[in-house]
């Protein structure tokens, strides 16, 4: 669950007035058109369409979640908690590389301290920080699922596995 | 040993459409579609292969449960949700057996009368993500996702829904929730899913290695599956082993083999020789044990409980004696607090507050009440809530303090006298 400061005031019909003729790239309105074909209700395409916008923006605004919102058929507010309640969806911009470190127990046992260490040290960032040249964004994660390779990062949708620290440097190095 | 999952893990070209047809591939499917749905799923019941996921419920009995001709459309959901830590068997499945587990995912589809399916990834994934989709595009090229499959009359449809991050939508109502476009937030059971799930319509989970194992079942019958196994665990299961051993890995073993064994052969043994000191045999969720009482166990159901844990899904973590028990449990406390939905007070603050306790006695500031504050929470959070989420806190809680209550007491202050709650 994450919990939203909600600094500023939403004023829904602003939104959607500025936001009507909004459209995303041709082949996303495209699959999107698909996906409503096939899926029960509008609304239960919110997932793809949220990640549709992800894709092509890089993040979430709330003008963005006022197109959703009239894409699938639900209310801003809707929209609104189902962003923030899915830990993947940015509700600010991130990083050009997202590093992802995972921190739970099967990669802790394989050393993921040192690697979260080094990390931190080569980024400049702790958890949750975004340089200022916009370049890198950190985040602690839970489980990724690579378990059995541990222990393990993720940047961007990339996993890298059987880390060391020094591999870890390298990968970031090779990223500059 | 009988390989059922991995029989044909690493042959060349096996993720492909033709190399899977190659090895007999979608001839179960075929063999299914000229069956009646009943007689799939009393086959599946014939070989009493159970949920993966977890749980461990009978999946022909499942599938029994969708009542018939109410009107209503049937859905499909596959949870490759895989967040349980410790646990990456199913993405193992995906990416180098992705047609198996799509005629799998077919065959269940047919058998309960669905016409649409949900294959419910978790969104960090991505080669599995990747791999998934264009095999279900591959399939709709070839007709085998559609209309009229393989002329049979009946229709399909399969799209790949990818999450979001968040570990509760691996429950099965939370799943579903997910899929409605709403917070993964789980729902009060009953109505079970089977008679009232997606979209208020019947609706059977099932995880993708439960899935994955039934063109197998099909292929040679159920009773050459429930062959495999123990008497009440029957066939085989996927251990994903992580944590401090030679070789970690996923390894296919019949239900039933001992857990010495997968260490000792499939493992390589411990890491660097180090000496083992704990083993959560099924998953974060399920008790951990000392690793002399795991070695000795064989890794079925019934086994696996009566040595004090659960199966779970099938992940084992390796813990050895230089690793600090508070520390582990703190991590685990963490991860639950912040995965809980929010939904039920026990759950949320207790996770929330529970975590905040593990943290400051690994942290050696923990006050001299803190252990039994933590035992009444965990006992509150056990039975009182939605979803099981809040007992997986409970469990790692009650079990790290049972078996290593000594590594947690030398980091209080000195108690003095014991008080009663
Ligand atoms: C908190 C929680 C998380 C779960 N996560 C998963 C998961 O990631 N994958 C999964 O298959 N089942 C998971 N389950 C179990 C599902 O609720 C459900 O039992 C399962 O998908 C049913 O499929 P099966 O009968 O084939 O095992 C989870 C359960 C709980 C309570
Ligand atoms: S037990 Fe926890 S995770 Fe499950 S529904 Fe309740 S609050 Fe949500
Ligand atoms: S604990 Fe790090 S990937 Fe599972």
């Amino acid at each position: 669950m994450q919990t939203d400061n909600i600094e500023d005031v939403v004023d829904a019909a602003e939104l959607e007035a500025k936001t009507a003729d909004w459209k995303l790239s041709p082949e996303r309105e495209a699959m999107i058109d698909d996906l409503q074909s096939r899926y029960p209700t509008k609304k239960s395409t919110l997932l793809p369409v949220l990640w549709a916008i992800q894709e092509q923006e890089g993040w979430i605004s709330r003008e963005w979640m006022a197109y959703a919102a009239r894409r699938c058929d639900a209310a801003l507010s809707h929209v609104l908690g189902v962003v923030s309640f899915y830990t993947m969806y940015h509700r600010k911009p991130v990083g050009k590389y997202h590093v992802q470190v995972c921190r739970n127990i099967s990669c802790h046992i394989r050393g993921a301290p040192k690697i979260i260490a080094a990390v931190e040290e080569k980024l400049g960032l702790q958890n949750g920080g975004v340089s200022s040249c916009g370049k890198w964004s950190l985040e602690h994660v839970e489980c990724l699922a690579g378990c059995s390779w541990a222990p393990v990062m993720q940047i961007n949708r990339t996993l890298h596995e059987n880390l060391g620290p020094d591999e870890a440097l390298k990968i970031l190095g090779e990223l500059e | 040993m009988t390989k059922v999952l991995f029989e044909h893990r690493g042959k060349k070209g096996v993720d492909t459409f033709e190399g899977w047809e190659a090895v007999g591939g979608f001839e179960a499917l075929k063999r299914a579609l000229k069956m009646k749905p009943e007689e799939v799923i009393e086959e599946v019941k014939t070989s009493g292969l159970r949920g993966r996921g977890g749980a461990g419920f009978p999946a022909g009995v499942k599938w029994g449960f969708v009542p018939k001709n109410t009107g209503k459309p049937i859905y499909l959901c596959i949870n490759a949700d895989e967040s349980e830590p410790g646990t990456c068997k199913d993405r193992v499945l995906m990416e180098e057996l992705p047609f198996m587990c799509l005629e799998g995912a077919l065959i269940a589809a047919y058998a309960i009368g669905a016409k649409l399916a949900f294959w419910y990834i978790r969104g960090e994934f991505d080669l599995s993500e990747r791999v998934m989709s264009r095999a279900v595009e591959v399939l709709r090229e070839k007709g085998v996702i559609g209309k009229d499959v393989f002329g049979s009359g009946w229709d399909i449809d399969l799209v790949v829904h990818r999450g979001a991050g968040a570990y509760i939508c691996g429950e099965e109502t939370g799943l579903i929730s997910s899929v409605e476009g709403d917070k993964g937030q789980p729902k009060i059971k009953p109505p079970f899913p089977a008679v009232e799930g997606a979209f208020r319509c019947p609706t059977i989970v099932n995880n993708v290695e439960t899935l994955a194992a039934v063109p197998w079942i099909i292929n040679k019958g159920g009773l050459a599956y429930a062959a495999l196994g123990t008497e009440k665990s029957k066939g085989t299961k996927l251990f994903s082993v992580s944590g401090a051993v030679a070789k970690p890995g996923v390894y296919e073993v019949e239900m039933g083999y001992p857990m010495h064994d997968l260490i000792m052969n499939e493992c390589g043994g411990p890491q660097f020789g180090k000496t083992l000191k704990a083993i959560i045999p099924g998953g974060s969720s399920v008790p951990v044990l000392p690793a002399k009482i795991a070695m000795e166990m064989n890794l079925d159901y019934e086994s696996v409980q009566a040595a004090g844990s659960l199966l779970g899904s099938g992940g084992v973590i390796v813990i050895d004696e230089s690793q600090s028990m508070p520390e582990l449990l703190a991590i685990l406390g963490r991860f639950y607090a912040h995965e809980s939905c929010g939904q039920c007070t026990p759950c949320r603050e207790g996770t929330g507050w529970g975590s905040r306790l593990l943290d400051r006695v690994a942290e050696g500031e923990g006050k001299d009440q803190d252990m039994p504050t933590l035992e009444r929470i965990a006992r509150f959070m056990t039975g009182t809530t939605i979803c099981f989420l809040a007992s997986s806190m409970a469990m790692p809680i009650q079990s790290f303090f049972k078996h290593f209550r000594h590594e947690f007491e030398a980091l209080l202050p000195v108690t003095t006298e014991a008080k009663g709650d």
